[in-house]
């Protein structure tokens, strides 16, 4: 028996688990790109291939169906297997492996950066109670925007980029135009210092007027940025909110450190009503991740670069994005707590499937606080970052773990994930940036260069730059 | 009536009395108790006179004490922000110490190039070698003298041994051996218990040095890594350099100041 030209009878299925096409006999040596090729031939997709990742019993073929199957020893030959198809991004992300520039500026430590949703602009606030929107294409400043008396502590672009939100220790909550550098809106009334934003979806809302702001006082307040005055406040949490989200089915979703997450109406006859009490942490929900966040972040913006004439249009878009997105994976939410656990809540849909209420799955193995959630932008990957040096990768269907990145030496800060799910970037306390990629779920690069603790990173919608904020009060850009 | 300042011009002539000064702070300690006297005493309208100026004196005695404490008092500024700015993820938790990264690599390279170092003590008090050393004298009458007994500390390493009496010329005494420093970190304002790694330089002389002889101003190596500091790259700072600012043969344990 010559073992080289074994065959082994195979069939392809996708997700959901329906099967596609016949059982196939093949060669053991076929790789990634046959069988892509022969999907692609299967579905009737020649013309335009997509790429896809192929697993057999949750083992992903990354070099032959031999040597990642057969030879680990679980499957003979005998067997039919029944290989899981799952489409990847049709565009790829080159990895960013050098510091293009460190922009100086700030007069503190930079607490946080964010790319505009068509990845042509980049705001950043510090210490320094500025921020600061900088300049991609010379990578120079832009405009210097004063009006906080304090940290900044989130900025937050609107989805149709035509607003700028920042937030800070002194409570206040300002709305920029990004293009003048003006201030349009200071918007008054919290108490306590502001943890995050969140802009209404650009599929709900074509002019994206309503902003929800979460504080240390307790309360989440959504604001009109057009009236600029205060549209309905949710004071319910007793202990400060840290996160908030807005979730493209018009909920809005807030953590605090009272250990609960709650869920909130944005519309209908009672904006503001509490709809939901999401417990289950055992200690401060520190922060909170939607599987559409990626969509909902960029709106209209996809990889293309095509712009729109009108706001309609772009809802449009937007809208078609998020559909096509939840057609994939339904949107989920996925807290992190300072118990170290994370929970993956059940959506709507699960919920009523099963006819009684679907418990949430708990994400345990972490040892120190989970500091940042991230779902990956095609809602496949759950990243995690940890204050104990470690990114861990879950699968967001069914919250199992899939793999532990070490290579850090102190707390990971925060994760971002390039835009076609490839590749996810973590800053972390000893200096360093480091790159990861998920198929081989090993370090691809290592980016040093500041001088101190990373704070904060962003990579940008459109895959070409990152960024990153430090305390050494610089802000460096990355390129491949 | 007084004619002219008679009293003026006689203490310019010939001065004051000899306990003037004395007799004046009596005086003065004995006039609390004279007014309380008088003002449980006094009755009627003079009372009545009395006490309200004692009231008005005592309102401004009190005006005035307030002032001096605005002035001596620092003043909050409004609208200063205070430093170290962190990110609200990092805020309200206790026990987490913030070290800065304290080197960058090139500045602390560039600094050993140029042999200079930028110390804490830039100037020692020079140590003779009489001072340094008790000279022991050896063989059956006690004739030589070759051999030297350090009468410092010292850091002795962790795989020494002695050498044979007969070839051993300075004798490290173990009562006076350090292993572990007192170090204080300059920014952190803490200091830890760290194990010494070896002496960098005795700046007395290059034989201190190779004797590992802990002495005020002396730069030693010690180990870090419970510290947490990283380099700019990214990796763990296993040892850096620190400077001796006690005498530890009086002291009787080594304290030292982390060189940033």
């Amino acid at each position: 028996m010559a073992e080289e030209k074994a065959n082994v009878i195979a069939q392809f299925y996708n997700e959901e688990g329906v099967a596609s096409g016949p059982a196939l006999s093949l060669p053991v040596d076929v790789n990634q790109e046959h069988l892509a090729l022969l999907l692609n031939s299967l579905l009737g997709t020649e013309e335009d291939p997509l790429p896809y990742t192929f697993e057999i019993a949750e083992t992903e073929i990354v070099n032959t169906l031999d040597q990642d199957i057969i030879q680990s020893g679980k499957h003979s030959t005998e067997e039919t297997f029944k290989i899981i198809y799952r489409p990847q991004a049709v565009f790829r992300v080159r990895a960013v492996t050098r510091c293009s520039s460190s922009l100086t500026g700030h007069t503190d430590a930079i607490l946080c950066v964010q790319f505009s949703p068509c990845g042509t602009m980049l705001a950043s606030g510090g210490g320094d109670t500025t921020v600061r929107i900088w300049d991609l294409n010379t990578e120079t400043p832009q405009h210097q925007l004063k009006g906080h008396t304090h940290w900044v502590q989130h900025v937050s672009w609107s989805p149709n980029g035509k607003y700028l939100a920042s937030a800070g220790m002194d409570g206040l909550v300002i709305v920029w135009d990004p293009k003048t550098g003006k201030q349009h809106a200071t918007l008054k009334g919290h108490q306590k210092w502001v943890s995050a934003l969140a802009w209404e979806p650009l599929h709900l809302n074509s002019a994206c007027r309503r902003l929800a702001s979460s504080s240390s006082d307790g309360t989440v307040r959504v604001w009109d940025v057009v009236k600029k005055q205060l549209e309905f406040s949710m004071a319910q949490h007793t202990a400060p909110v840290m996160c908030v989200k807005w979730a493209g089915d018009g909920l809005i979703y807030s953590a605090s450190r009272d250990k609960t997450i709650k869920v909130w109406a944005s519309t209908g006859p009672h904006p503001g009503k509490l709809v939901k009490v999401l417990s289950g942490h055992a200690h401060w929900v520190t922060t909170l991740a939607l599987s559409t966040d990626g969509v909902l972040r960029t709106g209209a913006n996809d990889h293309t670069g095509k712009m729109y004439k009108d706001e309609a249009e772009a809802q449009k878009r937007a809208l078609q994005r998020y559909e096509q997105a939840i057609a994939l994976n339904p949107e989920r939410l996925c807290s992190g707590s300072d118990d170290f656990t994370m929970y993956l809540w059940p959506n709507k849909k699960e919920e009523g499937a099963e006819g009684k209420k679907a418990a949430p799955k708990r994400m345990v193995g972490h040892q120190k606080t989970v500091n940042h959630v991230s779902f990956s932008p095609d809602g496949r990957y759950i990243a995690s970052a940890s204050f104990d040096k470690s990114v861990k990768i879950w699968d967001s269907r069914d919250g199992k773990f899939i793999a532990s990145l070490r290579g850090h030496v102190a707390e990971v800060y925060q994760v971002v994930w390039s835009s076609d799910s490839r590749m996810l970037l973590s800053c972390s306390k000893d200096s360093t940036i480091k790159l990861w990629d998920i198929k081989t779920k090993k370090m691809k690069m290592e980016l040093p260069g500041h001088l101190d603790e990373v704070f904060t990173v962003d990579w940008s919608p459109s895959g070409d730059k990152a960024a990153s904020g430090s305390k050494d009060k610089t802000l460096k850009i990355w390129k491949y | 009536m007084p004619q002219n300042e008679y009293i003026e011009e006689s203490i310019k002539r010939h001065g004051r009395r000899l306990d003037f000064a004395e007799r004046k702070r009596k005086r003065e300690a004995r006039e609390a108790h004279k007014s309380s006297q008088f003002a449980q005493k006094v009755t009627g309208l003079r009372a009545k006179m009395y006490n309200k100026k004692r009231h008005s004196e005592k309102i401004q005695m009190k005006k005035t004490i307030k002032q001096h404490e605005e002035k001596n008092a620092k003043q909050k500024d409004a609208e200063a922000v205070p430093e170290g700015a962190v990110p609200g993820y990092l805020l309200d938790r206790e026990g987490q110490q913030r070290a800065k990264v304290l080197s960058n690599m090139i500045k602390q390279k560039r600094k050993e190039k140029a042999g200079k170092w930028n110390v804490p003590l830039p100037k020692v008090r020079g140590i003779a070698e009489d001072e340094m050393f008790k000279v022991l004298r050896s063989g059956k009458t006690k004739a030589k003298s070759w051999k030297r007994m350090v009468t410092k500390a010292t850091f002795v390493g962790d795989g020494f041994t002695r050498k044979p009496p007969k070839y051993e010329r300075f004798i490290r005494p173990s009562a006076l051996r350090y292993k572990k420093a007192h170090v204080t970190h300059p920014e952190l304002k803490a200091t830890f218990c760290l194990p010494i790694i070896g002496v960098k330089k005795n700046p007395q002389s290059p034989l201190y040095t190779q004797l590992g002889v802990l002495t005020k101003g002396t730069v030693i190596e010690v180990n870090v890594s419970e510290l947490g500091l990283v380099t700019t790259g990214g990796k763990v700072v296993w040892g850096k350099y620190a400077q001796i600012t006690n005498n530890p043969e009086l002291d009787g344990c080594v304290n030292a100041l982390l060189l940033v």
